[in-house]
């Protein structure tokens, strides 16, 4: 697996502030970096948004397919299951 | 046909299996016509596909979800619009010189989500394959929003400021706007393999993240809360069009070995092409907004050397290089966008924005993130304008420019180990010369001549009679043809262009807000 | 909210954008649909021809015989742009979502009987290649058509096609219980079953027929003109009566779906006929040459699901799309007959 740099980015909103801490969680790795209205986390070769770790702090079900609602952008490989929406480099 | 029904319930699906069930599968071979006649224009460009069922669809959304999330966001992103009209947001910015960066994007940008729209309607007809398809339709309809919501973001400030009003019309006509123009229209006119690897892949996925992050910064960074809005919303989107973007090339590079050097030369021109269109985007960065957010070379390393960098890391595994000439691109970082709002300085009183010399402060900012180049290049040019013009003579240059025949900029980009000296090129084809601004876009004439001949360079039309209005008669006595090309090109003369300082948008921010024309 | 402003000294400049003020006549409010449809496909100076198709433009009136002197007379009555059009659907989808869920949690179509499931799936599932037909139909007309007022709709109805082909599909799966063998063999009654051929032929002809407008007509107005009734007025029905009420709460949406986009296709129809003499000649030639096609693969598919009643029924949708032409302003030598 690469170690290049893969990212993510979303709004800065009330909706992404529990998606951010489970990143930040989830990947110890990554780097969250604030920008105007805008997050962006980079991480060497791999990130991984988990589903659980966004309903724990939402305290309610979560679907991955909502993380589209606040997307700015990404680079990376996507696989998306209902469990988890991982970026990676092969 | 028997069909006994589950005993414990109906199994349970994952989305993978539910998209899979509901979109694969779709399509047939037709029997009662031709294949071939169905689908005539997926093969002439030469990629070969042997089994399109190996596409892979990265987001797995069925029009139900569809619907759903894209509604909610249109809900979201209405509702911001309707309160920005109500409370008169426009005057929330820092100043009146921001609203040029909006000028430029709904005249130059917001025309090509729209023709995005037809393009991808083009691949979503043209491809054989489901899946392919559906992705491409989905795009298409994205494009049509992003163009929609830009019009409606817009057109608040359109009632307040100049230059906005007649973002189309201008689109087909003015010669700056026949960059992005041209560059669209060569990718519409394009097979669907080249269309989709162009615009999904160079421009969304290699590029994109130069056009809308700085856009969308800068706009926040400038008090602009509509524009973020529909910029990051769009951008919710665009990340959908990236991962296609990705699947689009490597689904075409895994199908067959010969498919590879047609999809690198295919990198390579739209590589270049793309770069050149974002000329208009590091003026913007660097000289446009009025407080900044990030210099042009700091995003082009960003998002392009970095990511792009591991990107084409990730490509090398089926022989895929990084695309000629973007070693050129990052020895130009440190100097196109000074070059490029030079040009447009000289031609402010053509374009349907206003240019002006940045401030003390504003240099200091680009001697600092330009040091080996701003100091000893561009400052001692803005200065001498800034001088001229404090005796009356801001300068505007009357004759026209020489504009490259591929990316139709005019040919004031510099050599790539000088910068103090104009790079020409030139090729001789069918006993005519035709003249480039680089080594890029000769390249990409020299493969295609057939093609870029054909370019509609607004400097030649307008030479050859071309751009006055219906009806006009170029021998009457007095005849002014600039004059007149203005009038073709829609703009209110006297208000639409030239210097900040002069103009009325400058005059009505002062009197409506009683904020600074600059702010500091 | 307190604004930093002197509101009463501003005057706004214009009302509008240029464009659609030369539109609509005069500098004036303009509404959002309006400012999302006018203006926004490029008209004249382009660059390349197509590759594809040298010898025309990019974008090219000739691409239909239909001549209209105005293509934004095709307004869309339900004034449609992106957002009230997904906050429209969202909407609707929301109370089918309910229907589905009802119907799933009760095993209300999985446990039928297998008979009543085979039937089922012989009747109604294989539709969904003959949704997907009609998605790529309208995103030829999409793709190729002139003006923004008849493409974006159009867009919109390529994507309702799907959103249908992916219902249809779904109904498959209530009634196989998720497995995925009612769409296998509905491919297969597609492909092969006698009933469905007359349909996939249509289909197939609309695929190879390149006159945007003509592919706008025979699909949108004559096969879904007679077929949304013959399913509305009596396979729905039939199938309800036959195999019990839950299958008609999947299928809840097609007297408002037909209805809502019906008024669309027919405030297209009016405008182009209306035009001269001859597009209404040419709309009737058209309408007289589908509407026999369509006819023959009706009659096969209507008689395997209704039985001796197939022929009437096809009689009676026919009248129904003879009586709505005739109000649209076209004057047909029996041609649907």
């Amino acid at each position: 697996m690469s170690s290049d740099t893969v990212f993510i980015a979303f709004q800065a909103n009330d909706d992404t502030r529990p998606i951010i801490e489970a990143i930040e969680a989830d990947n110890p790795e990554a780097r969250v970096a604030h920008f105007p209205a805008m997050i962006k986390v980079d991480a060497p070769g791999r990130l991984v948004v988990r589903r659980e770790s966004i309903e724990e702090r939402l305290g309610r079900a979560y679907d991955l397919r909502e993380l589209q609602i606040n997307l700015v952008s990404l680079s990376g490989n996507i696989d998306e299951s209902e469990d988890e929406f991982v970026l990676c480099w092969n | 046909m028997n069909m006994p029904a589950a005993p414990n319930g109906p199994k349970k699906l994952s989305l993978k299996e539910n998209y899979a069930l509901l979109t694969r599968g779709l399509g047939w071979d037709t029997s009662y016509e031709d294949m071939d006649k169905a689908f005539p224009l997926d093969k002439f460009e030469g990629i070969r596909i042997h089994d399109w069922e190996k596409w892979e669809d990265p987001f797995r959304l069925t029009m139900d979800a569809y619907w759903k999330y894209q509604g909610e966001k249109e809900r979201k992103l209405y509702a911001i619009v309707d309160a920005f009209q109500q409370n008169n947001g426009q005057f929330n910015v820092v100043d009146a010189r921001y609203i040029n960066t909006l000028k430029l994007f709904l005249t130059g940008v917001s025309p090509l989500e729209y023709a995005a729209h037809r393009g991808f309607a083009m691949a979503g007809r043209n491809f054989r394959g489901t899946s392919a398809r559906i992705a491409c339709q989905m795009q298409a309809i994205d494009e049509l929003r992003h163009a929609q919501t830009q019009a409606h973001t817009i057109s608040q400030y359109n009632k307040f400021f100049n230059g906005l009003h007649d973002p189309g019309h201008m689109h087909d006509r003015v010669w700056y706007l026949s960059v992005p123009k041209s560059y669209f229209e060569d990718a519409m006119t394009a097979g669907p393999f080249e269309f989709v690897t162009a615009i999904s892949f160079s421009f969304e996925y290699v590029l994109t993240n130069l056009l809308f992050m700085p856009f969308m910064s800068g706009a926040a960074y400038n008090g602009d809360m509509a524009t973020v809005t529909f910029g990051f919303s769009a951008q919710s989107d665009e990340s959908r069009h990236m991962t296609l973007g990705l699947e689009v090339v490597k689904f075409i590079l895994e199908q067959d070995p010969a498919n590879i050097p047609i999809v690198q030369r295919w990198l390579d021109k739209w590589f270049w092409r793309g770069y050149r269109l974002l000329g208009l985007v590091s003026m913007m960065m660097d000289y446009m907004l009025p407080r900044r957010v990030m210099s042009w070379a700091e995003a082009w390393e960003m998002y392009f050397e970095q990511n792009g960098g591991a990107l084409f890391n990730d490509l090398a595994r089926y022989g895929i290089r990084m695309p000629k000439y973007h070693d050129v691109a990052s020895m130009e970082k440190h100097r196109l966008s000074h070059e490029v709002w030079g040009i447009f300085y000289n031609y402010t009183h053509a374009a349907a924005f206003h240019t002006w010399v940045p401030e003390q402060a504003e240099m200091e900012w680009l001697a600092s993130k330009y040091p080996e180049t701003f100091d000893r290049l561009y400052r001692p040019r803005l200065e001498y304008w800034r001088a001229q013009q404090e005796q009356g003579k801001r300068f505007y240059n009357p004759t026209l420019p020489m504009l490259c025949q591929t990316c139709q900029i005019p040919m004031g980009f510099t050599e790539p180990d000088d910068p103090t000296k104009i790079c020409y090129r030139e090729s001789d084809y069918r006993d005519n010369k035709f003249h480039f601004c680089s080594d890029g876009c000769k390249d990409i004439f020299d493969n295609e001549p057939e093609k870029y001949v054909q370019s509609w360079l607004p400097v030649h039309q307008i030479y050859q009679g071309n751009c006055f209005r219906p009806g006009v008669d170029p021998t009457a006595p007095g005849f002014d043809p600039l004059a007149e090309v203005l009038l073709y090109y829609g703009y209110h003369v006297g208000e639409d262009g030239g210097e900040y300082l002069d103009s009325p948008d400058r005059r009505n921010w002062e009197q409506w807000t009683g904020k600074p024309a600059v702010a500091t | 909210m307190q604004i930093d402003i002197k509101t009463q000294a501003v005057t706004q400049l214009r009302q509008t954008f240029s464009h659609v003020a030369r539109y609509l006549g005069n500098d004036k409010p303009a509404s959002r649909y309006q400012e999302a449809t006018y203006g926004l496909q490029a008209e004249t100076n382009f660059h390349y021809r197509p590759l594809w198709q040298p010898e025309l433009e990019l974008y090219d009136k000739r691409r239909t015989q239909l001549v209209m002197k105005d293509w934004y007379v095709l307004r869309d009555p339900r004034q449609f742009y992106y957002g009230t059009y997904t906050i429209t659907r969202a909407r609707q989808q929301e109370s089918m979502e309910k229907n589905i869920d009802f119907v799933e949690r009760r095993g209300l179509l999985r446990n039928l009987a297998p008979a009543a499931v085979e039937a089922l799936v012989l009747a109604l599932v294989p539709l969904r290649h003959l949704e997907w037909g009609a998605n790529t139909h309208n995103c030829h007309v999409t793709a190729y058509g002139w003006g923004t007022a008849l493409t974006q709709a159009t867009m919109f109805h390529t994507m309702d096609r799907l959103g249908l082909a992916q219902h249809l599909s779904r109904l498959g799966l209530l009634l196989d219980g998720n497995t995925g063998e009612s769409l296998a063999q509905a491919k297969a009654l597609w492909l092969n079953h006698p009933a469905w051929q007359g349909l996939r032929r249509v289909t197939e002809k609309m695929l190879v027929t390149q006159d945007c407008m003509e592919v706008f007509f025979a699909q949108n107005l004559v096969l879904d003109g007679l077929l949304y009734p013959l399913l509305q007025n009596h396979i729905e029905p039939h199938c309800a009566a036959e195999h019990g009420p839950a299958i008609s709460l999947l299928m809840d949406f097609l007297p408002q779906w037909f209805d809502e986009t019906s008024r669309w296709v027919d405030a297209v129809t009016k405008a182009c006929v209306a035009e001269s003499a001859a597009n209404h000649d040419l709309v009737a030639g058209w309408l007289a040459q589908w509407g026999a096609l369509v006819n023959d693969a009706l009659e096969p598919y209507a008689g395997m699901v209704l039985g001796e009643k197939g022929p009437q029924a096809v009689k009676a949708v026919e009248a129904i799309l003879e009586a709505r032409v005739g109000k649209l302003g076209i004057t047909l030598d029996r041609a649907v007959a």
